[in-house]
Parts: C-alpha cells; structure tokens; sequence
C-alpha cells in the first residue's frame, strides 16, 4: 500500500503531529509525503529526512499558502489517483482538508485513529472516548486522520526520502485568507510538551492564573493549560483549553490543579503518563485519575511546591 | 438568504455512555436524547442572522428515525421557520449524509448551510467539509464568529494555537465550534406554535441516495480504565514523588 501523508508545517519546519501520522502510515505501507504551501523548498528537504520517507511531492504554489481547503482538497484528491491512502493528523488542518479530500474521492473518512489493527482496521474514540470503537472500511482506498498521541513520533532524521515537484491544482478562487491571531509563546505548544501546567476555576481569576500557574510551568519548562471552566470564565484564551472540546494531550506529566475533572476535561488528558491533581475537594473526581494527589489549598500548596520543586 | 441547518438527535450530553455488554454499540434504550449541542448552536446563528435581516427563511433538517422530529421541534421552538425529516431506522454515515444533504441544497438554493462542526456521539467532524467538497462550495469550519457581507462570509476559526479569518464566497458552508453564541431555550409559547409549523417527512430513497455503510463497527468495547494512585500527605512528599521520576527545575 502506498500512502500520502500531509505535513504539517509553520512555513519552515515540520509540525511535530507530522511525526506521529509518519508513524500510523507505516504501518500501512510506504510513506510519501506532501508538502503544500508557498516557498516551501526548506520544510520538504526537512520531511525527506524524516525515518521512514520514501518520496516527499512539493505543491509550491501561492494558492497552497493558507491550507485553504478549497485549494488543497483537489491538490490532494489528484494525487491520490496513484496512493492508496490519505493520512493527516488530526490537528484543525488535517481535520478541515481531510474529510473534503474523501468527499471528492467517494470515501468514508475514518477520523481520529487510535491504532492500526490491519490493512483496512482501525480504532478510534466514540462518544468523546467513553467508547472505542474497532471499525473495517470497505472503500477501496483509505482516508484516515490520526490522533497525535496515540501514535509514537517518527525520527525527524536519519530519512532520505526523494523529493518530486507537482505541478498540480492552483486556486479555486472562492476563498480567501484575511489574518490570522495565534498566540505567541515562548513555551512548548501544549500537544508536544512532555509537561503540561493547567489551571481551573477555583483559580478565580486571571491575575491568579499568571500568579499561581505561570511560575510553575516556567520553572518545569512546560506547556500552558486550563479547563474549560477556567477558559470561559476569561482568565485564559481558548486556546489554552485541554478537554474534548479543546486539545487532546498525552504529555509525561500533566498537573490539574483547582480542576474538578468533568467528563469533558478527562477526555482530553486522561492519557496522560503521570497525572498529578492539587484539588481542595477530596471528592473531586480528578482524584480518581490522578496518579499522585493532594488535598489542598492551591493558592498555598503551588507557591510551595514552585518553591521546592 | 436561506439558510439550511441540519441537525441531530444524540445522547444528551449529560449522560454518561454506556458500552453494551455484547460490544455492539451505545446503550440508548430508556436515556435522555436531545439536539446535538453544536447543532443547537448552529440554530442559533441562524436565528441571529435572520434577526439582523441577512437571513430571510431557516429550514432544519434531520436525517434519523422517526423520534428524530423531536430535535426537529426544538429547532422549530427556537425559531426555525419550517423543517423536514429525512426519516431512516438505518445509521446514516457522514458521506451518506453529506449527498442528502446536497441533494436538500440543491432543491433549497440557501445562502449558507450551517451544519455542528461534529456530533458528540460518533465524533466523526466530517459532513459539514463533505458537503463542502460535493457542493463545490467553500468552507468555514470551527466557527467563532460569522459575518455576512454582501455576496461574501467572512468566518472566523479557532484553530491549533488561536484564530484565523478567512472570507468566503456565497452560498458557503460553516460548521460551528463551541464560542460561536449561547444558544436561547424554547419559550413555553413558541414550544406551542412549533407543532403548527411545517414538517415534511422524506426518506434517503427521495434523494437518490445509497446509505448503505462503508465502514464496518467490528465492536464497541470500554476504554481502559485509569486507577487512582495515591493520595500524598503534603507538598514536601509530592516534591520527592516528583524528583524520583526525574521532575524537576
């Protein structure tokens, strides 16, 4: 089986979800990749070195610049005539060009795989992972987009895949780019990080948030997280948010502190290595998950441990 | 402007799944079913573009047995204008409904279809970009914010890491993420004027399309369960704990 895998990339490197869709699609078969954008002879030399990589296609093109999905989608379902499966990661990209890539080739989209069980074998979460379903497709060619922490990340090196320009596709012409607001931080991104600090709503506010939360994960060097709770109370932006609805994260070690643990927040790190809970409120359900609890008053308990850690 | 919202009938979103013992799926038998929360929100857009004027007529759709008119009712309760039942006991897959719903698009003409960017059941997120790809038309996915202007939506996206706008030409599609509005609840009154307004009952044979699946459940089974650990006595024992695993500053 010949697969085509999406890369995900800032413009100049390699998206970490990259790795793990590397990792899903060799277990299929051969790995070639795709490389979409503009002035992007930089990221495909960095995915041909990827373990694994047999071929990296470049569509340079200005219309490929903003992953509209208008313009990929076609890209993708051309190349497809000589691949037998499409995989991208399940990050907002893959999950937005992906399924109109299937549409386009007559197939049923299996989303958000959890494991490789056979040729055409999958499983992946239903009911925000309250369920796991095994389920076989009967298309005659795959579109499957992979859940980054299911997956073991490929080596970034050690690869020497070709790299072939593609001439196809351009724009479509009924969509636009206007601007974009991602915020910046000089921390690891919250789906990669190996430490992820999250707050909640017993945090109160904003300023605690920035107070309580920060010193911690900057002395660990980690990720930034929050409820949901704690997001649409304002002391965070959205982005911050892990849980069902916000990122999926599975780091070594994940903090939840003044976080209760609804259904909705466990779903998102409940895979995580080591979960430790700061909570007053030994009843909370966080403790239930947690490998290492304390019950305590946060607003205490974190400056102590910022201070001994 | 038209606008289409399709909606769906899923387990209440309070109600904690269960794995039936034989592995074949969900247990609905005797549970609470309501519209799915981001199809609700979808309504609501629809309704606060049709208070501003940009939207003229909403209809709602489902596709889904018999009981599927309740979500229908709701969505006529909060303020749809007329709805139709694509009735099937089959479960429908997201490809399967994204050619209904074209077929639906086709007939109706709207401006905009606004679809729950997933349903929280089967967590698929696929039909709204589907549809996308089988119209021809473009795509707002995980919508924060919507604005119509002149003959173009400019939709505003949470994605990995923040926002992003993109402006799209009509008609166009938009599937909903969480922040986009709070939906309203149904009054007591429009609950009652909702059973008097128009409901049309379909099948998928109407529209020409197949929903036969293409993707086989082999099983359903629990998640594995996660254990408590343990319960340290004060931050000095969690400081150790934590440097015996190599956390540390």
């Amino acid at each position: 089986m010949k697969t085509l895998v999406w890369v995900e990339h800032d413009g100049s490197a390699v998206k970490d979800a990259t790795l793990a869709a590397v990792t899903a699609a060799s277990k299929l078969g051969e790995v070639h990749l795709l490389v979409a954008g503009s002035g992007v002879d930089g990221v495909a030399k960095a995915a041909a070195g990827i373990a694994g990589v047999q071929k990296v296609h470049v569509a340079d093109n200005a219309a490929f610049g903003h992953n509209l999905p208008e313009n990929i989608a076609p890209l993708v379902a051309e190349l497809m005539a000589s691949h037998d499966a499409f995989v991208a990661p399940a990050t907002t990209t893959g999950k937005n060009i992906a399924p109109r890539v299937a549409a386009l080739l007559d197939v049923m989209q299996i989303s958000e795989i959890l494991s490789v069980e056979g040729p055409k074998t999958f499983t992946r979460p239903i009911y925000a992972g309250n369920a796991i379903a095994t389920v076989e497709s009967s298309d005659a060619k795959l579109v499957l987009t992979i859940r980054g922490t299911a997956f073991e990340k490929a080596a970034s090196t050690g690869g020497s895949g070709t790299v072939e320009a593609v001439s196809a596709g351009g724009d479509a012409g009924i969509s636009s780019f206007v601007g974009a607001e991602i915020a910046k931080q000089d921390r690891p991104e919250l789906t990669s990080a190996k430490i992820i600090v999250s707050g909640g709503r017993a945090l109160g506010s904003s300023e605690k948030y920035q107070e309580v939360i920060v010193p911690l994960a900057d002395k660990l060097g980690a990720a930034l997280g929050a409820s949901r709770a704690a997001v649409d109370a304002g002391y965070v932006p959205n982005d911050y948010q892990v849980g069902q609805t916000g990122k999926i994260v599975a780091p070594e070690v994940y903090f939840a502190i003044g976080i209760s643990g609804a259904i909705q927040h466990l779903a998102g790190m409940k895979d995580s290595k080591t979960i430790v809970a700061i909570n007053k409120d030994e009843d909370a359900p966080i403790f239930q998950v947690a490998d290492f609890g304390l019950v305590a008053d946060l607003f205490n308990a974190v400056p102590e441990l910022t201070g001994k850690i | 402007m038209k606008i289409l919202v399709p909606v769906k009938r899923v387990l209440d979103y309070n109600v904690k799944p269960r794995v039936k013992s034989d592995g074949t799926g969900v247990d609905l038998a005797n549970v609470k079913m309501s519209m799915n929360p981001f199809d609700e929100i979808g309504i609501e857009e629809a309704i606060r573009l049709k208070e501003k004027g940009v939207a003229t007529e909403i209809v709602a759709v489902s596709v889904g047995p018999a009981k599927a008119q309740e979500a229908l009712r709701t969505a006529l309760a909060m303020g749809a204008d007329r709805a139709i039942l694509v009735q099937t006991d089959d479960e429908v897959e997201p490809l399967a409904l994204a050619k209904i719903f074209k077929a639906i698009a086709d007939a109706e003409a709207p401006g905009l279809v606004i679809l729950g960017k997933q349903a929280i059941d089967g967590d698929n997120n696929q039909t709204g970009q589907m549809l996308a790809a089988l119209t021809g038309w473009p795509q707002g996915t995980f919508a924060s914010a919507v604005n119509v202007e002149g003959d173009h939506v400019s939709v505003t996206r949470e994605v990995d890491g923040g926002l992003e706008t993109v402006k799209l030409k009509l008609p166009a599609i938009v599937t909903t993420d969480l922040r986009l509005n709070e939906p309203r609840y149904a009054s007591l009154p429009n609950i009652m004027k909702a059973k008097s307004k128009p409901l049309d009952t379909k099948s998928p044979a109407d529209y020409g399309v197949d929903t036969a699946p293409r993707v086989k459940t082999v099983k359903v089974s629990e998640p594995p369960v996660r254990s408590a650990g343990v319960k340290v006595a004060d931050v000095d024992e969690l400081v150790a704990k934590l440097k015996a695993m190599g956390v540390h500053s």
